[in-house]
């Protein structure tokens, strides 16, 4: 399958700590890849160098390389804002702009030079569909965003994100701070979005992992311990750490 | 024997409720009496005329537009500088040498006290750049007594938006310079504002640093001419200007008009209310804004 993001011998330091060792790895194009591993083995590190959100930290240090599309993104010649436009992310925490619906998803096309209000209208509908929120706030667009629950936000977020028309999104335990119902309704998201867009998502739940990924990735001590079709990993792993991990003997 | 932890707290939480009453009561008979001894005064004669040398009948027309017009010059010259200063603080300088020595700055310019920040002015602005008694020293004096404080509200403010916030406008591809004026500034204004009219308030009140600086003594002026470069134009910035707090201090200590001590206790009461409705101002407006800005009704 056509590897969208290509991850050569990745290191990564904060200052002295070494937080990311050697990584090697693709990430099919169209599919779900999920990111598992006991807390601090360095998942959200991994998944912040993949949109450079890792550049803001002061003493970080990247080597080795990261392709989308062939392209080293930490090259000279990249735009770390086109960068980011490609690759979306959404937080753990739901983060909504304090405004309105409507502006919260139009923020990203507006600065990014559209100003039509027709197609900015297009824009947010299908956004908001894409994010299965449309039915559910089609008549408040001009309401605070403030005002929705926790998991109508982060399906916000996640229309804000698509509104950019990304290839890749990074979601960092987005479900972590939600009720049971709304994991489900964005499990559920997740599965339908892979059908247009290359996802990658860090989760503490390894029943989630099983459930939505196609494929599983394993961290342990910021190594990437093993990789695998989820249904492999979970069933049949190769390395005796990951099997360690996922019957709950540590992490 | 220990006191038993809801003693403890009963009594601390009974000793709060003291101090804070007796703030508030200590507040409420200063602004009572200085209300009590000055609000008869004021009239639209009291506040519009020019005040006597030495009849009775004065007012203080011209003190009032002076210290409203040099807050506006004082506030032209702060609010840019002092946002500028507060998003490098917040957002761009590293931590290190040079930006414990910046904050250092700012904290012991702030600490100054006022009379030296006028004699500052009178060295710099009045005597060496020549501006002789002016509104236009008087501003700059202001700014370097402002300044400080702007510079914290902006980067207070600027510091308080949530991280998430600030990642979710880098994570949508905008640039750090539309992260700043798009994310950080319009979800930090309230704050900003708030703290902005505050400052303006304490700006409004300052007599010492003016004393030197935009002096003592306000020409004739003529409330029909507005050329800003006409000597006699209340909107010329280099002409001398006594302020309010700068007046009420001069009748105190030389005024020779019999009623004196009422001019003092009117412009008195005039500057509390002012100040006060800076303040109550501030609060409305930063509400007003958050509402208007986040859309929440
Ligand atoms: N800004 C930073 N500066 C220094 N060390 C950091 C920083 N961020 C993370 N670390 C360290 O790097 C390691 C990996 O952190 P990371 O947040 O990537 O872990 P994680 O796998 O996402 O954990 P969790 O499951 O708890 O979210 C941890 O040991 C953490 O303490
Ligand atoms: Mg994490």
């Amino acid at each position: 399958m056509n590897q969208v993001m290509e991850i050569d011998r990745l290191n990564l330091h904060y200052g002295d700590f070494h937080a990311l060792k050697e990584i090697n790895l693709g990430i099919p194009e169209k599919t779900v890849t999920a990111f598992i591993g006991p807390s601090g083995c360095g998942k959200s590190t991994f998944l912040r160098t993949l949109n450079r959100m890792n550049d803001l930290v002061p003493g970080v240090q990247i080597g080795g390389s990261v392709k989308l599309d062939g392209q080293d993104i930490y090259g000279a010649d990249t735009d770390v804002e086109v960068l980011r436009k490609r690759v979306g992310m959404v937080f753990q925490q739901p983060n909504p702009f304090p405004k309105s619906i409507f502006d919260n998803v139009a923020y990203g096309p507006r600065l990014h030079g559209i100003r039509d209000k027709s197609r900015l209208n297009d824009i947010v509908e299908r956004s908001l569909r894409g994010a299965s929120l449309w039915e559910e706030v089609k008549d408040l667009l001009g309401k605070s965003a403030l005002s929705l629950s926790g998991g109508q936000q982060q399906r916000l977020c996640i229309a804000r994100a698509l509104a950019v028309e990304p290839e890749v999104l990074l979601m960092d335990e987005a479900t972590s701070a939600l009720d049971p119902i709304s994991t489900l309704k964005i499990e559920e998201l997740v599965r339908e979005l892979k059908k247009e867009y290359t996802i990658v998502m860090v989760t503490h739940n390894m029943h989630q992992a099983a459930r939505v990924s196609d494929r599983t990735v394993f961290f342990l001590n910021g190594e990437l311990v093993e990789a695998e079709e989820t249904e492999k990993l979970f069933s049949n792993p190769t390395d005796a750490r990951t099997e360690d991990y996922i019957t709950g003997r540590f992490g | 024997m220990r006191m038993s932890n809801k003693t403890a707290d009963r009594i601390a939480t009974a000793v709060f409720y003291f101090f804070a009453f007796l703030i508030i009561a200590v507040l409420a008979s200063l602004i009572g009496f200085i209300l009590y001894r000055g609000l008869g005064q004021i009239s639209w004669h009291f506040l519009t005329s020019p005040p006597e040398t030495f009849k009775t009948g004065g007012g203080i027309g011209p003190q009032l537009f002076n210290s409203l017009f040099l807050l506006v010059l004082t506030m032209i010259i702060t609010v840019p500088l002092g946002i500028g200063a507060g998003i490098y603080m917040a957002e761009y300088s590293r931590p290190g040498r040079f930006t414990d020595f910046i904050r250092l700055v700012v904290e012991v310019l702030s600490s100054f006290p006022s009379i030296v920040v006028g004699l500052f002015g009178l060295l710099v602005f009045v005597q060496y750049f020549d501006l002789k008694f002016s509104l236009l020293a008087g501003a700059l004096a202001l700014t370097v007594f402002n300044l400080p404080l702007m510079v914290r509200i902006t980067e207070q403010g600027i510091r308080g938006v949530p991280r998430e916030q600030k990642e979710a406008g880098l994570a949508l591809g905008l640039t750090r310079w539309h992260t700043i004026t798009k994310v950080l500034l319009p979800v930090s204004l309230p704050t900003i504002l708030t703290g902005t009219i505050l400052a303006a308030g304490r700006v409004f009140g300052e007599a010492a640093a003016l004393l030197f600086t935009a002096g003592m003594s306000s020409p004739r002026l003529d409330f029909t001419d507005w050329n800003p470069l006409s000597p006699v134009s209340p909107l010329n910035p280099l002409r001398p200007a006594e302020t309010l707090a700068v007046h009420i201090w001069k009748i105190n200590s030389e005024g020779v008009a019999p009623d004196a001590a009422q001019i003092a206790a009117g412009a008195s009461a005039v500057l509390i209310l002012t100040v006060l409705l800076f303040n109550l101002g501030s609060r409305w407006l930063g509400r007003f804004l958050y509402r208007k800005l986040t859309a929440s009704r």
